[in-house]
């Protein structure tokens, strides 16, 4: 048994406009919010792409947060509701592939929502931490063994008999 | 006289479709067989594993490699094919992408072992008796492949030069690359290493469907409604997979009714498959309401990895889903 | 003991070896043939959508996925309860009888016909396609070539691709045929016809003239005594697309006919631990190991089996070369494994008559090619003749129609057991005192290309390691110890 308690990390997607000002809110009103997330700002909610946060799983982390402006106060006018329509289409795909539904998170923050920002950064990283690591990637090793398979086979070949033309 | 280049063909977990795809060049497999001395081909000729073992690293010029990888002995000739050949090519969507097999990526080796040698519903087998990788047998020891839980990618495995893409490739594009090949091996400059060597844009743009605005309240399954012949599948609100997929069928499915299902792979730029599928449906559905939203994809795309990862699990960011029991 | 290995067996579809154990004598005491392939489509189409399975099932086979297409296309049918209109019938089997010439015109060219056409013991290089396009000139190759080309052609026109369809629905298909389309399949069915007949005759020119061909078919060394299965119609002639199930006994008597969904009834299938294929045989008559006979429940379900389990064709020029080769081999049923090849070319001239009879019905261009299934999905089987053998979908799902329980009896694995039994008593009989040579090797390999095996159709499913018991034998047979675990 480890002594150390399980820190998840998480990835989070700030809007430029909203989000992100929410915590640059929370941070310069020392709000404090545990430090599992990292962030990565981008200019809109809509610009973040699956892709994105299946690298993000892929790479081990073990949440990501989407964070962006409220529907009908989005910056760039409505692509906050894109945001919101990938979000459904994600969390539909990653339930069935087997990624628990907290590990992904969409949340809505004013620029002047800092505490609600921070409750909700809180309340996501507790949920990961009772989930446990995800660590995407230890899904794929191979099974004890193959190599040993491998390495095998041409002396399988080899013993048989060889036979000529 | 300079000998001719050599050929080989291979098959991993795969159906033989590239094979029968190779021979729809028709007469052209002449031509093919003049140009090249084709080493291995085990649907065509009787070369056997022994018989490559025993070629010369590098010896063989051109290695066209379908299949997936998803046993010992598949990866085993996968290793081997890349030390004897000069350039390998990924053939098809198993090596490229896993291809519909890839869906047992959904699962693994237990759950699949249960089914079938014990659950279903023909299978008459008290003891339980299943296949093992050594058997002793009165006359001495026989052996089986190891099978793996996951299913891999060709360049999951080695280092590959080239891609072709297509569940099969067609025809066409087959003979394409292969007069292409022929003359990079003159001398002629071949693309750079790693390119997939097929079309850069999507099957929409093969489509002679008519596009107007897309704005589904609904996704629609296929046994449910009879498309018209002149409008886009999409906006009739079936799930066409084109929108993501790479052209070079020339949009055979959408001829007779039926939605792309992606069988090509992914378009150039596009990193996982699924992820195109997601980000272009969404932006296709016609609600702000989070409620409705969630009432549209859950009821009309029941199966979200079985249509957005049909041919590309294993390639894709994820690769298989969650496996119990595995890791630490 | 000596171990003999023929690994990969070549010219067929799919994955196998050959191990043969030779004694201190240099006879053969053993042939095991072992399947190293699984990829396990009955668990991983649990969870997808059942109208989806046509495509999926597709890639089972590369070469003949028109056959789990249609397979599954009626198990699509019978689970959503609904009967597609007439057209949509005739359509489908249109299609499957230009499949079905294609497939049959493949395997006879440049799969197990080189073995006769340019010998079997003749050098491995010219064991081939282009052996045989050597041996019998550019002129025969071209109508090959056309054969093959035309079937992929209008398979594409009518069912969307040459390799892998995406047509079939529950309850019809997504498209019909208009009359400019209906005329060129007319026109190149009868093309075909006249192939089929030439392929026929190329048949009794290169191996029935060939004395030591003639003594290999009817030698003993490829003949088996076993049960017969093939698909007839109403009148107990053979039908690919649909019917009744008939099994005939070695004698040639009616042992069974079954309706697709009662399968379960009358097939089972037995596990051994070397091989990932199982072996289907006969529950009535249990499973007795790898022999021939009456007691035994191996059976096949090949070309020669069909013609075997039916009573007539129901084409006449087919009918006449059904007679001609019931009476030049003595009479039903017959046993020869080798003559599966000529019997492989009688189907080939009933599906290209087939494929200009459904072509010529007035039905044919309707525009009534779809019943939309207004039922609730349950459980629903379907079954064809594949040109390997009968081949059965069973699929269950819940409310949705999503599938929750999916099990496949494909074309080849019927054939496993007959089939290592002929490689088997092909080795015991043609490898003798150690004298192993190439050519002899390929004698072996001949035991199964009659059959056209598809590996990959049979091995659709994928085990693991889990309980096991392994028994070690002494140089005596017996069981010196017994290993087990994980045994409940």
């Amino acid at each position: 048994m480890s002594d150390e308690r399980f820190e998840p990390k998480i990835v989070a997607f700030l809007c430029n406009w909203c989000s992100y000002r929410a915590a640059d809110l929370a941070g310069t009103a020392r709000m404090k919010y545990q430090p599992n997330i990292r962030t990565i700002r981008v200019m809109c909610s809509g610009r973040v792409d699956p892709t994105f946060i299946l690298k993000a799983f892929s790479l081990g982390a073990d949440g990501v947060m989407i964070a962006g402006c409220h529907p009908g106060e989005c910056h760039y006018l409505v692509q906050n509701y894109k945001a919101m329509r990938r979000y459904e289409m994600l969390r539909h795909t990653l339930l069935a592939m087997g990624v628990e539904d907290h590990r992904l998170r969409l949340q809505w923050a004013s620029a002047a929502e800092g505490n609600a920002l921070a409750a909700a950064i809180n309340q996501m990283i507790d949920q990961v931490r009772a989930l446990g690591p995800l660590d995407w990637p230890r899904f794929w090793h191979e099974n004890a063994g193959h190599q040993e398979a491998i390495a095998r086979l041409p002396h399988e070949h080899a013993e048989a008999l060889e036979v000529s033309a | 006289m300079t000998a001719k280049p050599k050929l080989a063909l291979y098959w991993a977990a795969s159906c033989g479709g590239c094979e029968i795809a190779v021979l729809a060049i028709d007469e052209k497999i002449l031509e093919v067989a003049a140009a090249f001395d084709i080493v291995l081909w085990p649907v065509a000729i009787d070369a056997k594993a022994r018989d490559v073992e025993k070629m010369a690293d590098k010896s063989i010029d051109v290695c066209l490699f379908n299949g997936s990888i998803r046993n010992s002995e598949q990866e085993y000739m996968a290793q081997l094919l890349r030390r004897k050949s000069k350039i390998l090519v990924a053939f098809g969507s198993c090596a490229h992408e896993g291809c519909i097999p890839g869906l047992a990526n959904l699962a693994g080796r237990e759950a699949i072992f249960d089914y079938v040698y014990r659950k279903s519903p023909s299978v008459d087998n008290p003891q339980g008796i299943v296949p093992q990788p050594e058997v002793q047998v009165p006359e001495g020891t026989l052996h089986l492949p190891m099978f793996y839980d996951t299913v891999k990618t060709l360049d999951q495995t080695v280092d590959v030069d080239y891609y072709v893409p297509g569940c099969p490739p067609e025809a066409e594009n087959i003979y394409s690359i292969v007069v292409a090949v022929i003359a990079g091996l003159k001398g002629a400059p071949l693309p750079p290493a790693g390119t997939v060597l097929g079309k850069e844009t999507t099957v929409c743009d093969e489509c002679e469907r008519t596009r107007e605005e897309k704005k589904i309240k609904a996704f629609k399954r296929t046994w449910e409604i009879i498309p018209n012949e002149t409008e886009c599948l999409l906006e009739q609100g079936l799930v066409c997979c084109g929108l993501a997929t790479r052209a070079g069928c020339g949009a055979l499915c959408p001829k007779v009714n039926s939605p792309c299902i992606g069988c090509h792979g992914a378009n150039a730029g596009v990193v996982d498959f699924g992820a195109r599928m997601m980000t272009s449906l969404a932006s296709v559905i016609d609600s702000d309401d989070p409620a409705e939203i969630r009432r549209i994809i859950q009821e009309g795309i029941p199966d979200p990895v079985g249509t957005f990862y049909r041919f590309s699990l294993p390639h894709s960011l994820l690769r298989r889903s969650a496996l119990s029991g595995n890791g630490h | 003991m000596q171990r003999i290995s023929i690994d990969p067996i070549t010219r067929l579809e799919g994955h196998g070896k050959i191990d043969i154990f030779l004694n201190e004598e240099g006879e053969v005491a053993n042939a095991y043939f072992q399947i190293p392939e699984l990829r396990g489509f009955e668990v991983f189409c649990v969870g997808r959508p059942a109208e989806d399975m046509p495509n999926l099932t597709d890639r089972i086979c590369g070469v003949c996925p028109e056959a789990h297409h249609i397979a599954s296309t009626k198990a699509l049918d019978a689970l959503w309860h609904v009967d597609p209109p007439p057209a949509a019938k005739k359509l489908r089997e249109l299609m499957y009888s230009i499949f079905y010439a294609t497939d049959h015109t493949t395997h006879f060219y440049a799969l197990g016909g080189p073995d006769f056409i340019v010998g079997p013991d003749a050098p491995a290089a010219e064991r081939n396609i282009l052996g045989v396009i050597q041996k019998v000139g550019m002129d025969v190759a071209g109508k090959v070539l056309k054969m093959r080309h035309d079937g992929h052609y209008l398979i594409q026109m009518m069912a969307g691709r040459r390799v892998q369809p995406n047509w079939g629905l529950p309850g019809g298909v997504s498209r019909g045929i208009n009359e400019e389309q209906r005329q060129e399949i007319e026109k190149l069915g009868r093309d075909a016809i006249e192939f089929a007949l030439f392929s026929l005759q190329a048949f009794r020119d290169i191996v029935l003239g060939n004395k030591a061909y003639v003594d290999l078919i009817l030698g003993d060394i490829y003949t088996h005594r076993t049960y017969s299965m093939g698909m007839v119609d109403a009148n107990n002639r053979t039908n690919f697309y649909d019917g009744m199930i008939r099994v005939v006994d070695p004698d040639g008597k009616e042992f069974v006919k079954y309706a697709p969904k009662d399968y379960l009834n009358v097939i089972a299938e037995h596990v051994e631990p070397w091989t990932y294929l199982k072996f289907p045989y006969l529950k009535k008559v249990g499973w007795k190991g790898l022999v021939d006979g009456n007691d035994s429940g191996v059976y096949k379900a090949t070309p020669l089996s069909r013609l075997n389990a039916a009573d007539s064709l129901a084409t006449p020029k087919a009918q006449e070369a059904y007679e001609e080769f019931f009476k030049t081999l003595g009479g039903k049923p017959v046993h020869a494994t080798l003559a599966t090849h000529w019997a492989r070319l009688v189907e080939l001239l009933y599906a290209t008559e087939r494929w200009v009879e459904l072509a010529t019905d007035p039905e044919i261009t309707s525009p009534n090619y779809r019943t939309i299934p207004t039922a609730v999905p349950d459980e629903g089987v379907g079954t064809v003749e594949a040109p390997r053998g009968t081949l059965t979908h069973h699929y269950k799902t819940d409310s949705r129609g999503i599938l929750t329980e999916v099990n496949l009896i494909v074309g080849t694995t019927n054939n496993y057991a007959p089939i290592a039994m002929s490689c088997k008593k092909a080795a015991e009989k043609l490898i003798h005192k150690g004298k192993v040579t190439e050519g002899l090797l390929n004698m072996v390999e001949m035991g199964f290309r009659a059959y056209d095996p598809c590996f990959g159709c049979a091995t659709h499913s994928l085990p693991g390691q889990m309980p096991m018991e392994v028994r070690l034998r002494g140089p005596n047979g017996e069981v010196l110890e017994v290993l087990t675990k994980n045994l409940a």
